[in-house]
């Protein structure tokens, strides 16, 4: 069908760069020519996904059996609207590895090439109707972060950063696909939607699936960092370059959430409708509250007494973990919008962030202290602006972006019984603000320190991208949520 | 026929997997670490195929042959990564690559 | 059939036993072969499963390929070195072995409870194991993910080559 070729653009378009940036990488070795090319190719797919939206079929228009994926893969609207989120994370951090990799390290094209497979793993997860493409795709994506976390191969922290997330990262596959085996032996099958129709026929073994969905959800939390297996991400996430970091605690964080939306939706909230699996659901409901609570607590509290803004950083990207999971445990129509919109603004607040710290690194030293970012305002006011943009949002503060979203997560977990989490989840956030209030303190009432020197240019663009989105859908978020709404039907 | 009850081989890959779990846990070699998720990946593989022996469905069976894939792919990735870990220190432990810590 | 039982008992007690020795023995070029051996007597469970293909396929990959590159890096590190080896039973490590003997005894009381399996193979099971139905599924329903893992495993070649390169230019 013709139809399914323009939903399928995207997934073709990016496929076939890949391929074909390397091959023009290994005939003509010019490095403008690839970051260009890769750089075009990403937008040329963030563009094909508006003509997919076109496209959309109305749910249980199309029979998947005629269809050359065969119902491998859905086309919902919310998995586009994810798709663009990790689109445009992969733009950002190519234009802004560049002067980068130059100052830190030398120019790799492998790097643009690793982006775009990356960014293929997460449209494969964001598209995924079955536990095979599901967990293929998070692999694609793991694999290109184990390498991208290493990537600066004589750096001994980059190394590090690789090694931790390679054993780390492979350990939660095996409990991952052990957890799936589990699911398919308890229904015979691997697609969500002959999982939902067993579980409405209620023929299923409720042992090997609650144990299943137990190690699947363990998996899943060792990919987005939540409690008590977010110990490898401060590590990965400051040994790792920069820009990679704000890739991985971005657009990885979000697509494994998105994991997890995509099986709290299709399989657990079928067990809510039920009066003989309700109890389950309820339990299943209150432990996932309980790594919510958890995640954004320890992250908080750890996140206080770092003195090394891109560590601190990392921590509250595991708070911010917190927070997304939120609207797992919600598990509703609000909680799912409130999951997408946050993601955008996370996404926003927290790039931009992790950019401004790599602008002004060098190659000896990572000016990554908070000393270093003293009377920052003196010398660089704009920098220094955006910077407390960014940290307020993060912090919640309104108008900008990241305090819709945790409005719109506080609402979704209140209309689920969940007061309690909400509680926890305000108090964490008043804690947070110390420490992101703190460094705009540093940069506006201290003693301007010599030494730093942002370098601007290409990454800069990106920097001022992030923040008039965060500015815009902060003070304009009804046109996003709007959009989530009609994507989630 | 076959008469070895699903049990027998279900109880046996658990076994397996918790092995493979308490090596990881255990040992400060990256390369025996790496073994053990091996030895967990295959318990995985074990459950996959005799659940879709029992079931007959051959879903099983091709998932086992993708994770034969992706254990494929990490292997490569992980011995470069302690390649490039032993270039920089001359050690494959991992608790020595301890340079990140707050 | 007493034989059957006889042909599983051997090969389990092989694998567990090979599966000891592989994180517990200090020379990773004995864990290296341990593993090899282990998959070899997985291959064998596998056969009594009628899963022919995987069994051949265990083989080929994991003991073929996985484990030379394994062995490889051993060789090529020069790490059959007893001193630098020897490691330490530590309260760690206790830990690290109670939990997991309490995950073996969850999980089999989990699978313990009755449940619905037929307690003989599925009558399908001789058919679907073979290569000629697993290549026709392959290439039929299961497509798509056959082409993304082929490009998952260009992900693998790139990141193999940027790690391990000698030189950077």
């Amino acid at each position: 069908m013709i139809e399914e070729f323009y939903l399928l653009l995207p997934h073709i378009l990016l496929s076939i760069s890949i391929i074909l940036w390397l091959v023009v990488d290994g005939l003509w070795k010019n490095k403008t020519l690839n970051f260009w090319g890769t750089f075009v190719s990403l937008v040329l797919t963030f563009f094909s996904i508006f003509i997919s939206l076109n496209y959309i079929p109305v749910s249980g228009q199309m029979e998947f059996t005629h269809l050359a994926t065969k119902g491998m893969l859905s086309f919902d609207g919310i998995s586009y609207y994810f798709d663009l989120i990790f689109i445009s994370s992969g733009i950002f951090t190519i234009i802004t590895s560049r002067n980068y990799q130059r100052e830190k390290y030398t120019e790799l094209n492998e790097l643009y090439s690793l982006i775009l497979i990356a960014v293929f793993g997460m449209l494969i997860i964001s598209h995924s109707t079955n536990f095979l493409t599901l967990f293929l795709g998070i692999e694609t994506m793991s694999l290109s972060f184990y390498v991208l976390a290493g990537f600066f191969r004589k750096s001994f922290q980059s190394v590090e950063a690789g090694i931790k997330y390679f054993l780390l990262g492979a350990f939660a596959t095996g409990f991952l696909v052990y957890g799936i085996a589990f699911i398919y032996g308890a229904t015979k099958s691997l697609n969500f939607s002959d999982i939902t129709v067993l579980i409405q026929k209620a023929e299923f073994n409720i042992v090997y699936l609650s144990l299943g969905l137990a190690l699947v959800f363990v998996g899943l939390s060792f990919k987005v960092a939540a409690f008590p297996f977010h110990q490898w991400a401060p590590d990965v996430y400051t040994g790792a370059p920069t820009t990679i970091s704000a890739f991985m605690s971005t657009a990885g964080k979000a697509s494994a959430i998105f994991a997890m939306f995509l099986i709290a939706k299709n399989v657990l909230f079928q067990f809510s409708l039920f009066d003989s699996t309700k109890e389950f659901y309820k339990d299943t409901q209150l432990i996932l509250a309980l790594i919510s609570a958890a995640t954004m607590l320890v992250g908080n509290f750890i996140a206080l007494v770092q003195r090394n803004v891109k560590r601190m950083l990392a921590y509250s990207s595991v708070a911010h973990a917190g927070y997304l999971l939120m609207g797992i445990v919600a598990n509703n129509i609000d909680g799912w919008n409130a999951i997408a919109f946050y993601s955008l603004a996370y996404f926003l607040m927290q790039f931009g962030a992790f950019i401004i710290l790599s602008l002004s690194e060098t190659k000896d030293n990572d000016f990554n202290a908070i000393e270093d970012f003293y009377g920052l305002s003196k010398k660089h006011p704009f920098l220094a602006g955006a910077m407390s943009v960014f940290m307020l949002s993060l912090a919640g503060i309104p108008p900008f972006a990241g305090f819709f979203g945790k409005y719109l997560l506080f609402v979704s977990t209140i209309k689920s019984g969940f007061l309690w989490l909400t509680i926890i989840a305000v108090i964490s956030s008043i804690i947070s603000m110390y420490y992101y209030i703190g460094l705009i303190l540093a940069m506006y009432f201290k003693e301007f320190k010599e030494g730093i020197k942002p370098r601007f240019g290409l990454p800069f663009v990106a920097v001022v991208v992030c923040l008039v989105l965060t500015l815009a859908f902060g003070i304009f978020p009804q046109y996003v949520i709007d959009f989530t709404i009609f994507l989630l039907g | 026929m076959n008469t070895i009850p699903l049990e027998f081989y279900l109880i046996l890959s658990a076994i397996l997997f918790s092995i493979g779990t308490v090596g990881v846990l255990t040992r400060r070699n990256a390369i025996v670490v790496f073994m053990s998720i091996e030895l967990m990946l295959n318990s995985v593989n074990l459950t996959f195929v005799s659940f879709s022996a029992f079931l007959g469905d051959v879903a099983g069976q091709i998932f086992v042959f993708f994770i034969m894939a992706i254990a494929a792919g990490e292997a490569t990735i992980g011995l470069a990564i302690v390649l490039a870990l032993f270039r920089q220190k001359q050690t494959v432990y991992v608790d020595e690559a301890n340079s990140l810590k707050w | 059939m007493g034989w059957l039982y006889f042909f599983f008992g051997i090969l389990s007690v092989l694998a567990v036993a090979s599966a000891i020795v592989t994180i517990s023995s200090r020379n990773p070029v004995r864990s290296a072969f341990a593993l090899i051996f282990h998959f070899f007597m997985l291959a064998g469970l596998y056969l009594t499963l009628n899963a022919q293909f995987v069994a051949v396929i265990q083989v080929l990959v994991y003991a073929g390929a996985i484990m030379v590159l394994v062995v490889f890096v051993i060789m090529l590190l020069n790490l059959s070195n007893e001193e630098r080896l020897s490691e330490k039973f530590d309260v760690r490590k206790a830990i690290a072995i109670t939990l997991g003997i309490a995950f073996i005894i969850q999980i089999i009381v989990a699978i313990l409870i009755p449940n619905s399996f037929n307690s003989n193979l599925h009558q399908d099971s001789a058919v679907i194991g073979t290569a000629q139905f697993i290549g026709k599924s392959l290439f039929s329903n299961y497509l798509v993910p056959f082409e993304i893992v082929g490009i998952l495993l260009i992900s693998a070649i790139i990141g193999a080559i940027v790690l391990a390169k000698r030189k950077v230019e």
